[in-house]
């Protein structure tokens, strides 16, 4: 009687696997396609970016190949590029311009917001705060679907006739905005808005089921100040991206009825061929205006993620608690407030008033206030640590330096005076792509190369690791820094050639050294490609938590099935940073240990809670533990 | 078998409430940013001056009117299914649908008031802009409709009542933020002719 009644251990485990069983091999479809499981739909971001990382790292190549060869017979690349290439040999210079605008949206949309927030907010925000699932599985399907499409049409738009966008990243109008201008602002400019539009909805949909599950779904005991940073980073993300992204939604979509319907709000007093457009009334700097207002706030869409990931994988491998916890946390928020008013210093040269201009340099500089803070507890949490240089650790460590040498000319590009000098040339290409181009794609390789254990079950080669990172390191300097020199000898960004230009031909080397490096860089990713997909095969198989790390990620099964934990969600009793305490046993202790389960190593409050809990009798549970 | 009692501070659940709603009015914030972002193009695109002036149509106070009262009606539809009084909130969620039509109906006639005063979307922003705000916020209001539409067809399920109120009370908020938006819209476009 009493048998059928009671469940060993072991009889309810072989149950819950089997339960998970029933869930995961459904069906090819319904598990690896539309999957609502936030794990899948991870993965699937991850891959789609990499696929996109990989196709806008080839187009930089094909324009530094331009830029840094200017006179190289370049028809080995027919298979390739075909009609792309002039008779001589070389890219077709409004090709060109195509290559520069897709390689910008790719990187910036695709691969940095969807394949790293995307990734990483789907994947650790519920298994980090304790939830079974997002919000809503079926919202986050469709996000990625969202996303999907977007990148089908953006992927067309670079094989039609007229070629893909051509009028820059930030497709200011009137470039954009009349097909005469230039052969990529016809369809290919059509799709890329067709693209963006669907891009937003599914990066809205992403955000609303980030911020719904990282305030209502916390498990027992996850109180906001015990939450990892990785999730306030991805929270701050998510409500960044919810205020930024429709005010690009309105640009794209006035854009959108300038082009197709004949209105006049960003057009007006234009003439060509001598013949004056019938568009009266509008104004180019609304597009610049509108646009800026998610522009630079998207620099942090993109930033930030990569710092939560840097913050969690700097402690986990210094053993160390983070440093200024709150700081971090306080340095994120003004960051995320600062990135909605700083917007008009991608506009100092429009003609604005220089009043308006110094408000917007002092909002600008203040900046390097939260960032200020934010290296010097990275710098602090690493400073006597029990280093263990992982890969992860070592990109993490790379994003700081990037952050910090890429943040520094910030300061002077967000001066409205020496803005002047240098707005538009190869200086803000450098100080972009080091700032957020490269610190956030260091975020992102740090954390595929951390948290591949609990995506995959198994383990990264460190040896191919280290050689991927100090090849990308070193070629990632070798590719900006020269740009700086280049930048403040005044050459403009965007130019196809300056061979024409006594004055510039002087750094024809420069670029060149630039352009070899990018190679390299561009080359040792597939190094990084090949031990992934190795890895996913044939890695070694990882234990449960590979980094004695102390989320909550890590008290799940190798491989954790559909709803994450087999049995109950565990509840949270200490913050995520308990690394190295003296006293304790090791040097971790994860966030579902209660302190009565540390005496040797509580601190006095921490006994002091303890005893406040067993003076309130309703607060007391009595565990009653078999031995 | 020995055992031991030990002693372990019982976590709280943390501050939550029901993910929908939240969602939705998450979803509501950043429909309020599109129309920001078109209310501040609008002041500094109008400050620049050439700025042709014209009046808006009158319609446009009816189909006020018209979404205010489909509002009440709505919220009484809700105080409705909380009483579990069913043949009424098939009635009123029905009555909303039906005036959420007409304020489309309405706005369509505006925009030919408009025509008729030779404003078209195309020509100076100032009429464009009054195009787009009013069309955009139709766009959402369909959305509007179509929910009313799903609410109503659960009415008749019996699927609302007091017990389950989480449908009917997202519909809700948002048919209120329709409302609200409009007569944001319309103040705005008055106050900044």
């Amino acid at each position: 009687m009493a048998a059928t009644v009671t469940h060993s251990p072991a009889e309810v485990h072989v149950h819950d696997e089997h339960g998970h069983d029933e869930h995961a091999h459904g069906n090819f479809w319904t598990t690896y396609i539309f999957s609502e499981d936030h794990k899948v739909i991870a993965k699937q971001f991850l891959i789609t970016g990499m696929i996109w990382a990989l196709i806008g790292g080839i187009l930089s190549v094909l324009f530094r190949l331009q830029l840094g060869f200017p006179e190289a017979n370049l028809s080995w690349l027919k298979p390739l590029l075909g009609g792309w290439l002039t008779a001589e040999g070389k890219i077709d210079p409004e090709f060109y311009l195509a290559l520069v605008t897709m390689h910008g949206t790719i990187m910036v949309f695709f691969v940095l917001t969807a394949g790293l927030s995307g990734t990483f907010s789907n994947f650790l925000i519920p298994l980090q705060v304790g939830a079974r699932d997002m919000a809503s599985g079926f919202m986050n399907m469709l996000s990625y679907w969202f996303f999907f499409l977007s990148s089908v049409v953006m992927l067309t738009s670079l094989f039609i006739s007229t070629g893909p966008a051509a009028g820059g990243w930030t497709i200011y109008p009137p470039l954009s905005a009349l097909p005469q201008a230039i052969s990529g602002s016809g369809l290919g400019m059509t799709l890329w808005l067709v693209s963006m539009a669907l891009f937003i909805v599914s990066s809205l949909l992403g955000s609303i089921n980030y911020i719904t599950t990282v305030i209502n779904l916390r498990t027992k005991g996850m109180t906001f100040t015990k939450l990892p940073l990785t999730i306030w980073a991805f929270f701050f993300t998510a409500i960044i991206g919810i205020l930024a992204f429709p005010v690009l939604f309105g640009a794209a979509l006035l854009l959108i009825f300038d082009r197709s319907f004949g209105t006049s709000f960003y057009l007006s007093d234009i003439y060509i061929g001598g013949e004056a457009l019938p568009n009266q009334g509008g104004s180019p700097i609304l597009f610049q205006h509108l646009f800026w207002f998610l522009g630079h706030p998207e620099v942090y869409i993109v930033l930030l993620p990569a710092l939560g990931l840097s913050s969690e994988i700097i402690a986990t491998n210094s053993r160390k608690p983070i440093f200024g916890y709150k700081a971090m946390v306080g340095s994120m928020m003004f960051i995320a407030i600062l990135s909605f008013v700083v917007w008009a210093h991608h506009m100092f040269v429009t003609g604005m008033n220089p009043f308006l201009g110094s408000i917007f340099t002092l909002l600008t500089l203040i900046i390097a206030v939260p960032s200020a803070v934010k290296i010097f507890n990275y710098v602090t949490t690493l400073w006597k640590g029990n280093l263990i240089f992982t890969p992860a650790m070592l990109f993490s460590i790379g994003l700081v330096s990037f952050f910090l040498t890429g943040g520094i000319t910030g300061l002077f590009l967000g001066n409205s005076a020496v803005d002047i000098q240098l707005h538009d040339t190869y200086f803000v290409v450098a100080h972009f792509h080091l700032v957020m181009g490269s610190a956030s794609f260091f975020g992102m390789m740090a954390g595929v190369y951390h948290w591949f254990p609990k995506m995959f079950g198994r383990m990264m080669d460190n040896r191919l690791g280290y050689i991927h990172f100090w090849l990308t390191f070193i070629g990632v300097y070798l590719v900006f820094f020269p740009m700086h020199y280049i930048g403040i000898a005044g050459f403009p960004r965007r130019y196809y050639t300056w061979t024409t230009f006594e004055t510039f031909s002087g750094f024809a080397d420069l670029n060149m050294l630039v352009s070899i490096a990018a190679i390299i860089t561009l080359s040792a990713q597939f190094i990084f490609i090949f031990n992934f997909v190795y890895a996913i095969f044939r890695g070694k198989k990882a234990p449960a938590n590979p980094w004695n790390s102390n989320t909550l990620e890590w008290t799940t099964p190798r491989l954790p099935g559909h709803g994450n934990w087999p049995g109950e969600i565990p509840t949270v009793y200490r913050w995520p940073y308990d690394y190295s305490k003296p006293g304790a046993k090791d040097d971790f202790i994860p966030q579902n240990v209660p302190y009565s389960e540390t005496p040797e190593s509580n601190f006095p409050f921490e006994n002091e809670q303890i005893k406040l809990e067993l003076g309130n009798n309703g607060a007391i549970v009595v565990e009653n533990k078999k031995h | 078998m020995t055992s031991e009692f030990r002693i372990v501070e019982e976590p709280k659940q943390p501050l939550a409430m029901n993910a929908k709603k939240f969602a939705m009015w998450l979803f509501l914030v950043s429909v309020g940013m599109l129309f920001a972002a078109f209310s501040s193009a609008y002041i500094v695109r109008q400050a620049e001056g050439n700025w042709v002036d014209f009046s808006l149509p009158s319609l446009f106070y009816y189909t006020t009117a018209i979404i205010v009262l489909s509002g009440i009606s709505m919220q009484w539809a809700y105080f409705a299914a909380k009483k579990d009084e069913f043949g009424k909130v098939k009635t009123l969620v029905g009555i909303t649908a039906v005036l959420g039509i007409a304020f489309l109906v309405g706005q369509v006639i505006g925009w030919r008031q408009l025509t008729e005063s030779s404003i078209y979307l195309v020509g100076n922003p100032s009429g464009s802009f009054v195009y787009i705000l009013t069309g955009l916020h139709g766009a959402h209001l369909i959305g509007g409709i179509v929910f009313l539409i799903i609410v109503l067809i659960s009415a008749f399920q019996m699927k609302i009542h007091s017990k389950n109120l989480l449908q009917i009370e997202l519909c809700v908020t948002y048919w209120h933020f329709l409302g609200g938006l409009w007569i944001y819209l319309f103040v705005f476009l008055i106050l900044n002719r």
